[in-house]
C-alpha cells in the first residue's frame, strides 16, 4: 500500500533531483523528504481510523489487519519472496534463463579463490566471536572493580556507534605503510620501526592481511561482549560472592565458579550474536582490501560476482550458502526463545 | 597486608581482621584491575584518537609524519573539513551533498520501521489471533537472514516499479530489513506492559486504536528511544543497502558510500580521509553518546530475553 501511494509521487520528483545539484535546486531532496514522510503518515493515519470506524462486527478484525498487516506484507514482499527466488536462482545461469542444477555450487569449490573466501569466513567466524568474548569478558570483570567505570565502558564501547565503512579508514590509517627510508605515519609500522624492524605492508601479504581486517571486526564487537557481560557480572547476588570469599576462594576459582556459571547465558547470546554478524560481515572487507590480495569473504564475494561480474547464479549460490550458515544458529536461537515463552 | 594486620592487632576477633582484610583485599584488586582496564581503554581509544588529531593536521604534514610527532612538527587547521565537506567537483569528496543525502535516507530509513513496528508489536503481544505464534516466530527468524538473500529479486521489483536508485526505494528498503529486529525488541517491552491497565481500558469500551494510543504509545517512549538508536545507527552506518539500491551517484548515496568510494580512489590523501571519516561519524557519536543509557538497555533487551 505504502509502496503504491509513494511509487507516482517520487516519480514526479525524481527527475527534479536527478537534474543535478545546481545551487537553486537545494531544496529538491528536502521537498523529497517532506512528501515522503507527509505520505506515509497519511496512508498510517488513515487506514488506522478507517479501521476505528469500521462497522463492529468487523472491526476487531480490520484493526488486526491494520495493525499487522503492513508489516507482515512488507517482510513477505521484501524478504521472504525474495529469498526463496535467490534460492531458486541459485540453479540457474549468470541470464537467469537456463537451469543449471548445481553446477553454480560445484563452481564454489573447483575455483581456488572461492575456496579461499570459503576458508577465510570459517577463519573469521572461528577468531573473531572467541576473541570479542575473550577481551570483553576480561574488560568487564576488570572495569567492575576499578574507578570511573562509565568512562572507561563508553571509550571500548564507542567503535559499536562508529561505521563499519568509518572503522576501515581508522585502522587503515593504522597500517598504513612507508618504505623504510621515509618516516612512518600509520602506528603500527612505527612500532615496529622503534623495535628494529621493517615495516610491513600489512594489508597486501596473504594470509596476515585477513588476520588483520579481522582485528577491526574484534576491535568493534568487544564493547558489545563487554556490556552484555557487565551487566550479567552484576546481575550475580552479592551474597554468592561473599559466600565464596569466605571460604577462601581466590580471583581464579571465584571466576571458574561464581562469575562464569552466573553468566553462561549471556555468554551463548554474545557468542551467536556476534558469530552471525562475523558470518556477515562485509563492509570491512570491501572498504579495505576489496577482497583482493586473498581477503575475501563470502558476503564479499556475494557482491562481486552479483553486481560486479554479474554472475547472478553464483552470486545467488554463494548468498544461499551464507543463509546455510546462519541456519544452524538461527534454529537454536528459536529453541531457546520458545523454551522461554514456556517457562513464562 | 592482611598479614601485618594480624601481627599488629593479635587481639582483635577473627571477624574484624577478615573484614578488614577483605577491604585490603578489595583495595588492592581494585587498584590492578584499574590500571588494567585504563591500559585496555587508551588501547582501544588510540585507532580513532590518531585519526581525529590528524584531521586537522595540514595535507602536507599528515602525508610525510605521524600524527604522534604532532608536537615536533605542530600545525593545525580546519582546511580538511572545509575541502571535504564544501568544495565540489568530480576529483573531491563533496561530503556535504553526501551528508545531506545520509539524512535523507536516515530520517524516514528510523521513522517508517518504527511506526510500522510499533503497530505490528502492539498486535502480536496483545491482539490474540490464529497463527500469532507461529508468525511472530517467523518475524525473529527474518532478523538473521542475511540481506545478500533478498538483494537481487528486490532490485527487481523495484526496477520493474521503476523506482530503482532513487531515495524511495532505499527508504523501502531499509523499512524492510529493519522490521524483524524492531518489532522484536518492541515486543519484548510491549508485552510487558500490565494485561490489566490494557483490560480496563478495554471495558470501559476502547478500541484497540485507542489503546495503542493513549496506552501503549505513552508508556513505551523509553523503549521507542532504544530502539530508534539502533535502527538509527543501522541506517545511518549501512553500506550495502546504499551500494545496491542508492544508484551510487551524489543525487542519493550516502556518506558510507562516499567514504568507501575515497578509500579506493583517493586512498593516499589521508588529510581529506580522515576528516571524511570524522564527518561520516560524528553524528552517530553525538546521538551514541546522548542517548547511551537507552542503547544498553535495548541491547541487554534483545539479547537476554531473547
Amino acid at each position: 500500500m505504502f509502496e503504491l501511494a509513494v511509487g507516482p509521487v517520487s516519480r514526479a520528483l525524481v527527475p527534479l533531483v536527478t537534474r543535478g545539484v545546481s545551487e537553486s535546486h537545494w531544496w529538491d531532496k528536502w521537498l523529497l523528504l517532506a512528501g515522503g514522510v507527509a505520505v506515509f503518515i497519511a496512508v498510517i493515519g488513515i487506514i488506522l481510523f478507517l479501521a476505528d470506524k469500521s462497522p463492529k462486527k468487523i472491526r476487531d478484525w480490520a484493526q488486526l489487519l491494520v495493525f499487522v498487516g503492513p508489516s507482515i506484507l512488507l517482510l513477505l514482499v521484501g524478504l521472504v519472496y525474495p529469498a526463496v527466488r535467490t534460492i531458486i536462482l541459485s540453479a540457474f545461469d549468470d541470464k537467469g534463463t537456463t537451469f543449471v542444477g548445481l553446477s553454480n555450487y560445484l563452481w564454489m569449490v573447483t575455483q581456488p579463490s572461492i575456496v579461499q573466501t570459503l576458508i577465510n569466513t570459517v577463519i573469521w567466524v572461528l577468531i573473531v566471536p572467541l576473541a570479542s568474548v575473550a577481551f570483553g569478558l576480561a574488560y568487564a570483570i576488570f572495569i567492575d572493580k576499578a574507578r570511573g567505570e562509565p568512562v572507561l565502558k563508553s571509550l571500548v564501547f564507542m567503535p559499536m556507534a562508529i561505521s563499519f565503512v568509518g572503522a576501515s579508514v581508522i585502522w587503515k590509517f593504522m597500517y598504513e605503510y612507508r618504505g623504510s627510508e621515509l618516516e612512518q605515519i600509520g602506528l603500527l609500522n612505527q612500532i615496529l620501526v622503534w623495535l628494529g624492524f621493517q615495516p610491513q605492508q600489512f594489508l597486501l601479504n596473504s594470509p596476515w592481511n585477513t588476520f588483520f581486517l579481522i582485528i577491526v571486526m574484534i576491535w568493534i564487537q568487544t564493547g558489545f561482549a563487554m556490556v552484555v557481560f557487565s551487566a550479567a557480572i552484576k546481575g550475580i547476588p552479592n551474597e554468592i560472592i561473599e559466600a565464596a570469599k569466605l571460604d577462601g576462594a581466590n580471583a581464579w576459582q571465584q571466576f571458574r565458579n561464581v562469575t562464569l556459571p552466573g553468566i553462561r547465558g549471556s555468554m551463548v547470546v554474545v557468542l551467536t550474536t556476534i558469530s552471525i554478524a562475523t558470518l556477515k560481515v562485509f563492509d570491512i572487507v570491501r572498504t579495505m582490501t576489496g577482497g583482493n590480495y586473498g581477503t575475501s569473504v563470502i558476503a564479499n564475494e556475494m557482491y562481486s560476482q552479483t553486481f560486479i561480474q554479474v554472475q547472478p547464479g553464483r552470486g545467488s549460490a554463494l548468498a544461499v550458502v551464507l543463509f546455510i550458515l546462519v541456519l544452524p544458529i538461527v534454529i537454536y536461537n528459536i529453541r531457546v526463545m520458545r523454551k522461554q515463552k514456556e517457562i513464562r | 597486608m592482611t598479614t601485618s594486620a594480624t601481627i599488629e592487632s593479635p587481639d582483635l576477633a577473627p571477624a574484624t581482621i577478615s573484614v578488614k582484610a577483605s577491604k585490603a583485599k578489595k583495595k588492592l584488586t581494585s587498584r590492578a584491575a584499574t590500571i588494567a582496564a585504563i591500559v585496555i581503554a587508551v588501547f582501544w581509544t588510540i585507532p580513532t584518537f590518531g585519526l581525529f588529531v590528524s584531521s586537522f593536521r595540514p595535507a602536507e604534514l599528515i602525508t610525510t609524519t605521524g600524527w604522534w610527532t604532532i608536537f615536533q612538527n605542530w600545525g593545525l587547521t580546519f582546511d580538511n573539513y572545509a575541502e571535504v565537506l564544501t568544495k565540489s567537483g568530480a576529483s573531491s569528496a563533496n561530503l556535504g551533498v553526501y551528508f545531506v543525502n545520509s539524512l535523507i535516507i536516515t530520517i524516514p530509513g528510523t521513522l517508517f520501521p518504527m511506526v510500522l513496528a510499533l503497530m505490528a508489536a502492539y498486535a502480536f503481544a496483545w491482539i490474540p489471533f490464529k497463527g500469532r505464534d507461529i508468525i511472530f516466530i517467523v518475524v525473529f527468524a527474518l532478523q538473521v537472514v542475511p540481506l545478500q538473500l533478498a538483494l537481487v529479486p528486490l532490485l527487481q521489483i523495484f526496477s520493474a516499479s521503476g523506482i530503482a536508485g532513487t531515495f524511495p526505494a532505499v527508504w523501502i528498503a531499509h523499512t524492510i530489513f529493519g522490521l524483524p529486529l524492531t518489532i522484536f525488541l518492541l515486543h519484548n517491552f510491549i508485552s510487558e506492559i500490565p494485561g490489566e491497565v490494557i483490560e480496563a481500558a478495554k471495558v470501559d469500551g476502547a478500541s484497540h486504536t485507542q489503546v495503542f494510543f493513549r496506552i501503549i504509545l505513552p508508556l513505551t517512549v523509553p523503549a521507542i528511544a532504544s530502539v530508534f538508536i539502533f535502527q538509527f545507527l543501522w541506517v545511518w552506518n549501512d553500506l550495502l543497502v546504499a551500494l545496491v539500491f542508492s544508484g551510487g551517484t551524489s543525487d542519493v548515496a550516502p556518506l558510507t558510500l562516499r567514504l568507501a568510494q575515497m578509500t579506493g580512489t583517493l586512498g593516499s590523501s589521508w588529510q581529506l580521509l580522515t576528516a571524511g571519516a570524522f564527518v561520516a561519524i560524528a553524528l552517530p557519536l553525538v546521538v551514541f553518546f546522548s542517548l547511551q543509557r537507552f542503547f544498553v538497555r535495548g541491547l541487554l533487551a534483545g539479547s537476554t530475553k531473547g
